[in-house]
């Protein structure tokens, strides 16, 4: 498990300050409950994580002081609202070191990301016999919207195998980019694996063939430092509620020489420059792809959350993050009849795993009533399920507010799933 | 919480059905047959009845689930033998009002040995669990064509 020699994570510069994870957790109101009688243990960051009070006070003081519609008033609060709005624009792009804030794109997340690149680029650039490219991994949002394109233009979806650790099969990958592959698509780290792919390297393989890129970061973005330009990724799309900020609020970033070319999306206010009858011209960059009102206080928080991040830095998480799963996978592999499913070289929070003869679904009841909060079933990721022969495996995720007693906690009350099934 | 606790939900019979499921097998005369799914824990079953005059005269099921699904199939096609239709229809409507906690007494005459599945009140996300196999065997009994769905 050694996700900081990965080569996505700048080492060069790991923060020197202690990562004080109580400090942390005293930032969550959401960790400190009882659940069924139990202090709650969190271990489901990877279907959405918890909100440090930060991101709450950033939205009900939005709300409370700056809230107006954006980009059209000329009185104080839609300037003071517009302000907080594009300052959050600033903020992700510079949380992806994105060269220009025209590459941003807000949006609802990761799964409109995608759609949309899918509905804009892929339909100006995917003809009959064309090719899209993807991995066995990825989760059915960044599968469905291929499928939807490919068939509606007669082209085909092709899926990059991976091997029993969980791991892409690098050569067959590359094999499969061919003369008709238009785009290739894929996660930076699987959620139902916890998988970190070489996308460095995928990129590079991709653009000697001059195929651009496309990264599902949902499952990144929490956890690994993340670099567009050191990538040289073409599309990278992030979702806040992962990230602990807001549901229904994510974003896009496009290379601003592919967004220039790039269709609009959805018509309406704000995307337009002028309209009537007979002719509309667009905005430009990125308010073209922005049409109607977005969700003004959803961006502020996300703001806030890259804020929060950055203020721990994104370093100490990840190297924090690192020692947890270790730890974590140590301490899993000692419960008797367990199976990890997932166990790649390089992997970030995910710990997915089968108790022999005992249903993922009845494993997340008993630890619910020990207060402990996993998720159960396919992951939306059925295809990855299929892989590993199981219909469902039980998922516990890890998130920088982890620690190692919340483990010994999930490891103990295995024991107990054990005893209830003995 | 203690493992106790936890057996008023995972009691011993439905722990033995669980890890060896009676009628476990298909039927090559079906009559009737649907197929029954979970998509939010990925339980699949298949569901084969021999119905000779309205009345079942074998049941089987084959697939994959759950503690709870699984008991709740295999105790099903235990107590559907000889019944007919209209008296299938009285078991499941007592079996639905006792896991969804619509009653908080079960009504042993019509249950018997069902009456298990009481505890199944206190977690409402598995009550589709424990009644996937019973709709699907009222679609079988339908001759409904699609598979039944929890979602």
């Amino acid at each position: 498990m050694t996700v900081s020699s990965n080569a996505e994570i700048s080492t060069s510069s790991l923060s020197k300050r202690d990562f004080d994870v109580e400090r942390v957790r005293g930032d969550f109101p959401g960790l400190h409950q009882m659940v069924h009688e139990k202090p709650l243990v969190y271990l489901d960051s990877a279907a959405s994580a918890q909100k440090p009070q930060q991101v709450i006070d950033a939205l009900s003081h939005f709300y409370a002081h700056d809230y107006a519609n954006i980009h059209r008033g000329v009185h104080e609060l839609s300037q003071r609202a517009t302000k907080a709005y594009e300052n959050a624009r600033l903020k992700v792009q510079r949380f992806l070191n994105a060269p220009s804030e025209r590459e941003i794109i807000f949006l609802r997340g990761t799964t409109e990301g995608i759609n949309l690149v899918a509905q804009t680029y892929g339909r100006a650039n995917v003809s009959e016999g064309d090719e899209v490219l993807i991995t066995t991994m990825e989760h059915h949002s960044n599968i469905v919207p291929w499928q939807m394109l490919c068939e509606e233009k007669g082209a085909r979806l092709m899926v990059g195998p991976i091997n029993d650790r969980g791991e892409l099969d690098m050569d067959a990958f590359e094999e499969l980019m061919g003369p008709r592959t238009k785009l290739v698509a894929l996660g930076h780290v699987s959620n139902a694996l916890g998988t970190i792919n070489p996308v460095r390297e995928i990129i590079a393989l991709a653009h000697e063939r001059g195929i651009p890129v496309l990264l599902d970061g949902a499952q990144a973005a929490p956890h690994i430092g993340l670099d567009v330009v050191d990538i040289d990724c073409d599309f990278y799309t992030i979702s806040g509620h992962k990230m602990f900020g807001p549901t229904g609020i994510g974003a896009l970033y496009v290379r601003e020489s592919i967004l220039e070319k790039v269709p609009p999306y959805q018509g309406g206010g704000d995307m337009i420059s002028s309209v009537s009858f007979e002719k509309t011209t667009y905005n430009r960059l990125p308010f073209r792809f922005e049409a109607g009102t977005p969700n003004i206080a959803g961006a502020v928080g996300l703001g806030a959350a890259i804020d929060y991040l950055n203020n721990l830095g994104m370093e100490s998480i990840a190297a924090y993050e690192e020692a947890l799963l270790d730890y974590g996978t140590r301490a899993l592999l000692t419960v008797p009849g367990l199976r990890l499913i997932g166990e790649a070289s390089h992997k970030a929070s995910v710990l997915s795993f089968m108790l022999e003869g005992i249903h993922p679904h009845d494993i997340g009841t008993i630890l619910d009533q020990e207060g402990i909060a996993i998720r159960t079933g396919h992951h939306c990721a059925q295809p990855v399920m299929d892989r590993f022969g199981v219909a469902a495996t039980a998922r516990a995720s890890l998130a920088l507010y982890n620690t190692r007693a919340d483990i010994d906690r999930l490891v103990q009350a295995l024991e107990t799933v054990r005893k209830v099934f003995s | 919480m203690s493992t106790d606790a936890m057996r008023e939900l995972y009691q011993e019979v439905i722990l033995d059905h669980s890890k060896s499921p009676k009628n476990f097998k298909e039927l090559a005369d079906a009559s009737h047959q649907s197929q029954g799914h979970n998509p939010l824990c990925g339980d699949r079953l298949t569901l084969y009845l021999e119905v000779v005059d309205g009345v079942i005269r074998d049941v089987g099921f084959k697939g994959a689930g759950c503690a709870i699904s699984t008991a709740s199939a295999s105790m099903m096609t235990e107590a559907l033998k000889g019944k007919s239709e209209a008296e299938v229809e009285a078991i499941f409507g007592a079996f639905h009002d006792l896991v969804t906690g619509k009653v908080a007494e079960a009504d042993d005459d019509v249950l018997g040995k069902l009456t298990v599945f009481g505890g199944v009140r206190d977690y409402p996300v598995r009550v589709k669990c424990a009644t996937l196999a019973w709709h699907t065997l009222r679609a079988a009994l339908k001759k409904t064509e699609q598979a039944v769905s929890t979602e």
